[in-house]
């Protein structure tokens, strides 16, 4: 377990949320993570996270999410925990289908695998295992 | 405007264009996006703009609920007949858009002056 690694419960609320996607962020820079690979996190704990608090347990202030987090040199390991009933991931239509283009919503799971090295769901649904390998950077070294 | 709410896109007039600006880096907070998107929309609804460019090149984070007020600003836009053109948007945020597949839909330029060109 490096330092930065952390457990955290919080009540569902965007502000907390924040802070712990700042924590999460920076942990990453301790450890020498790209620019690249931060942006993506950065974007996946947001879907991520609106998901938890918004549609997971419905912005209940009773309900709480759950984070832990491991980071070192060479992944960054993030779950997530709802206190709500869960969803079945395959549900969510392809947004990117014809029909689907014009619609607002469903893009957020998408950006998760895009961005993400693994994205994988709880047999409930309610937890989001995010895990980002860091990527070998190829030139501009200094 | 309405009282407590901040400015967060700044409107200049090019001509009869206008130049919408993110004033944020990053468009990823509920409250803002509620925001940007109420304020983006007004620019079609309430000032009546027929010939609008939204201008990405502070923009360095964009959330799929970012994504989704544009796509009512691209609809309101349509419905009012008014032209709607994006420009300035960064690498990363081109590959959310291309990911999406919403460059196919939304009218994209490299640079603000590719954008007001023939608008």
């Amino acid at each position: 377990m490096s330092d930065q690694d952390f457990e955290i419960s919080f009540p569902s609320d965007t502000v907390k949320g924040q802070e712990v996607q700042e924590r999460i962020i920076n942990a990453m820079d301790a450890n020498g993570f790209s620019d690249k690979d931060v942006f993506g996190m950065r974007l996946a704990l947001e879907e991520a996270l609106v998901n938890a608090i918004k549609h997971g347990n419905g912005m209940d202030p009773n309900k709480e999410v759950h984070v832990t987090c491991q980071v070192d040199d060479i992944q960054t390991r993030i779950t997530i925990r709802d206190e709500g009933t869960g969803f079945n991931p395959s549900d969510v239509p392809d947004p990117t289908d014809e029909d689907n283009l014009e619609k607002p919503g469903g893009r957020g799971i998408m950006l998760m695998k895009a961005f993400m090295t693994e994205v994988s769901y709880s047999e409930d649904g309610n937890e989001v295992l995010l895990v980002k390998e860091r990527e070998v950077e190829t030139a501009e070294e200094g | 405007m309405s009282a407590g709410s901040t400015r967060r896109v700044e409107v200049e007039e090019v001509g009869d264009v206008s130049v919408a600006r993110f004033v944020d880096k990053k468009i990823l907070d509920e409250t803002n996006i509620q925001i940007i998107g109420n304020q983006l929309v007004a620019l079609v609804d309430e000032d009546g703009r027929k010939k609008i460019v939204l201008d990405f090149s502070n923009v360095e984070y964009l959330s799929s609920a970012a994504l989704s007020k544009l796509l009512i600003l691209e609809k309101k836009s349509k419905a009012a007949g008014a032209k709607l053109r994006f420009c300035g948007i960064r690498p990363d945020i081109l590959q959310i858009f291309t990911l999406t597949k919403l460059n196919k839909l939304f009218d994209i330029y490299d640079s603000e002056d590719q954008a007001l060109e023939g608008l």
